[in-house]
């Protein structure tokens, strides 16, 4: 009997199967003809790997590179992997150097471990930029850099002067107290400020850990400790939004000005109730219009990706690579309630 | 009183036997879904479909072998995965702090071992059920894992043992891993199927009381197979961690479910008591295929675990509803023709 029933189902299975398998001809050779020729088109074929699907930032990223492979004629695709995971990413690596795909832009979930995949995929023809997230130098072709860290320093303490008239008590809100590129914005802020702002005094650096609930309650602590405090600088998006959230509840909002690096979906609540001015990041549109330009330069041979050569990416204008074969976007994007409703990330 | 059964389907042909069976099918599929790739999948046909293909299946393929064999014994085991990230934590940690590779995978290999026999001994000897257990080891190891080397990653391993687990022979066409889990699988397949001990197993899987008054010495069994899936998945973090070039403690995050999806959809039932590894090995190489042949054509992850999901559910419930329908049909034949049912029992 036992056997027997196992006989059934195993049929059953193999019919069921069968189905499938017919269905799923009958469904994708449509689809054959028309994605076929991803490798051997003279089309500039464009794969966007970002760190995973359904995130905000890399939708719009995404969406800026989508528009950049439009306007120059080329095949545009966006896959990935469902969590932030190296491994998860290395089979849509593969998967590209298969295709052929002219070039990958990717956004590294880890800097080395998916290194070897993109060697495979270089060694196969594919051109590999990085964005957002570099790898190390030697397994890409170009990094686009969303922003320098004079230009991060810079922004918010011109943002965070100009809101308090340039004269009186700031602090700085950081992550954790050894975070490497924390640590070297804070440095440049410091000499910024020492050098060009004068009456500006920072009165004290405290470290929120990119916890929420840490940030919230160093927040606190600041305004307690400096009852003259008059602005606080937060050069990260837990931060940030931690300390407007205090801001905005307590007798210091309009009093107590808060910046830093900041994403407009979490900040849009603060600005709109004016606890916050402005704010900073890159534009995630950009950083996606210009790598898929950078892409596209790199497969036409315009540029090889050493230091000083040039290109042109689109309404963006001229870009030249720099050091370490990368490209910056250029200045940080300043968010306020004029423009803040233009993004969702 | 002694009396031997004898089944209807014994009558038949030895070819029918082996390949009507619920194994043969998934095998057949597989065959099915690789010549239709080749001929209709874009670039399906290139010389890195296969090296890449092997490469990303060998942790599951690995993991598969030994978690056949615990749910063969009725069993579960969910920590294989935070032991992969364990073990893959470990070889980075005993490397930066200078140890040669072999070292820090014996090392690695050995904590395996011990994972298993705390999952085994818990469940065989405590007698807590496997599912509570291995739900609590696998925060247990994962935590581990994480602790040790927090957000960090140790990524400076030499160059001859990431290349050893990236390359492979005929200009890279069959990759290095396949030595070991041909091996393993060989092994595995004569453990299982060919010794007492395997027979044991689905004896206990079917009815453990049962299989200890006919001789067998369950908790030792059940032991043993909970220390063969830590070391096993030891082996496969070690492996992980090379490929990648990248021990973190995050590697292998959610790896448990693939397997588990790989061994179900190969027939073997959850309950225990029925399964084979050539079904297995053919389960974990479908799922494979298909992602593959998916992502070639450009179908987004979220697509491609809808597809694989309902194969499995698919597969799940065709034995189950053929098992209904055959009870039907049996129930049919009865009231027919009153030959009884077609076990027939008869006198020694």
């Amino acid at each position: 009997m036992k056997l027997n029933r196992r006989r059934m189902s195993a049929l059953g299975a193999l019919v069921a199967s069968l189905a499938l398998v017919t269905s799923a001809c009958g469904g994708s050779s449509g689809d054959t003809a028309s994605g076929g020729g991803g490798g051997s088109s003279d089309k500039v074929s464009v794969t966007f790997l970002p760190k995973n699907l359904g995130n905000p930032y890399f939708d719009t990223s995404d969406k800026g590179g989508k528009k950049a492979v439009t306007e120059f004629g080329g095949t545009f695709q966006e896959v990935g992997p469902d969590q932030a995971s190296p491994d998860a990413q290395v089979p849509f690596i593969n998967t590209a150097a298969q295709q052929g795909v002219k070039a990958l832009v990717v956004s590294a979930n880890d800097p080395k471990a998916i290194g070897s995949a993109l060697d495979q995929a270089r060694s196969a023809g594919t051109k590999v930029v990085t964005f957002d997230s570099d790898t190390e130098p030697q397994y890409r072709d170009l990094f686009v850099n969303q922003a320098s860290a004079e230009g991060i320093a810079k922004v918010q303490v011109d943002l965070i002067t100009k809101q308090i008239k340039d004269s009186g008590e700031v602090a700085i809100l950081s992550a954790a107290a050894n975070a490497t590129n924390q640590n070297a914005w804070i440095k440049l802020m410091k000499d910024d400020l020492a050098k060009n702002h004068p009456n500006v005094k920072l009165v004290d650096t405290v470290y929120g850990n990119d916890d929420d609930q840490t940030s919230f309650d160093k927040t606190a602590a600041l305004l307690q400790s400096h009852p003259n405090l008059k602005g606080i600088i937060s050069p990260t998006t837990v931060g940030v939004a931690a300390a407007a959230r205090y801001i905005s509840t307590s007798k210091s909002k309009g009093k107590v000005m808060v910046t830093g690096l900041g994403t407009p979906n979490q900040m849009r609540k603060y600005v709109k109730d004016g606890t916050v001015q402005s704010f900073a990041l890159w534009n995630p549109e950009d950083l996606g219009y210009l790598a898929a330009y950078a892409a596209k330069a790199l497969v036409a041979g315009d540029i090889k990706g050493n230091q000083g050569d040039t290109f042109t990416a689109g309404k963006l204008g001229k870009y030249t690579v720099t050091k370490d074969k990368s490209v910056l976007l250029g200045d940080p994007f300043v968010f306020d309630a004029k423009n803040i409703d233009k993004f969702n990330f | 009183m002694t009396s031997t059964r004898s089944y209807r389907s014994h009558n038949y042909p030895l070819w029918r036997r082996v390949l009507a069976t619920r194994e043969m099918a998934v095998i057949g599929l597989l065959v099915l879904v690789v010549l239709w790739s080749n001929a209709r999948v874009p670039n399906f046909s290139g010389p890195l479909t296969l090296p890449f293909l092997v490469l990303d299946a060998a942790p599951i393929l690995l993991i598969a072998l030994p978690m056949t064999l615990v749910i063969v014994t009725g069993e579960i085991d969910l920590s294989v995965a935070s032991v992969v990230g364990l073990s893959s934590v470990l070889v980075g940690t005993l490397h930066q702090h200078g140890l040669s590779i072999p070292l820090a995978g014996l090392l690695a290999l050995v904590v395996g071992v011990l994972c298993g026999l705390l999952n085994g001994f818990l469940v065989a000897y405590v007698g807590l059920p496997s599912l509570a257990v291995t739900i609590g080891t696998l925060a247990l190891f994962r935590g581990i894992a994480v602790g040790l080397l927090g957000t960090t990653a140790v990524t400076d391993f030499p160059l001859k043992w990431t290349s050893l687990a990236q390359q492979g022979f005929a200009n890279n066409r069959l990759p290095y891993i396949l030595v070991p889990i041909v091996v393993l699988a060989m092994l595995f397949v004569l453990l299982l199927h060919f010794t007492s001990f395997g027979r044991g197993l689905f004896d206990i899987g079917l009815n453990d009381e049962a299989a200890h008054f006919s001789g067998v010495d369950v908790a030792r069994a059940k032991l043993v197979v909970f220390v063969l899936t830590g070391v096993v998945s030891a082996f496969a973090g070690i492996y992980y961690t090379l490929r990648f070039g990248s021990a973190r403690g995050d590697n292998a995050t959610g790896l448990e479910l693939q397997v588990i999806a790989a061994v179900l959809l190969g027939g073997v039932s959850i309950f225990g008591g029925r399964g084979a590894l050539h079904g297995v090995l053919g389960g974990v190489l479908l799922i494979a295929t298909i992602s593959s042949a998916l992502r070639l054509e450009n179908v987004t992850v979220n697509v491609i675990n809808i597809i694989i999901g309902l194969l499995l559910v698919l597969s799940v419930m065709s034995t189950s509803l053929l098992a209904g329908l055959s009870n039907l049909r049996r129930a049919v034949g009865k009231t027919r023709d009153q030959a009884g049912p077609r076990e027939r029992r008869v006198a020694a």
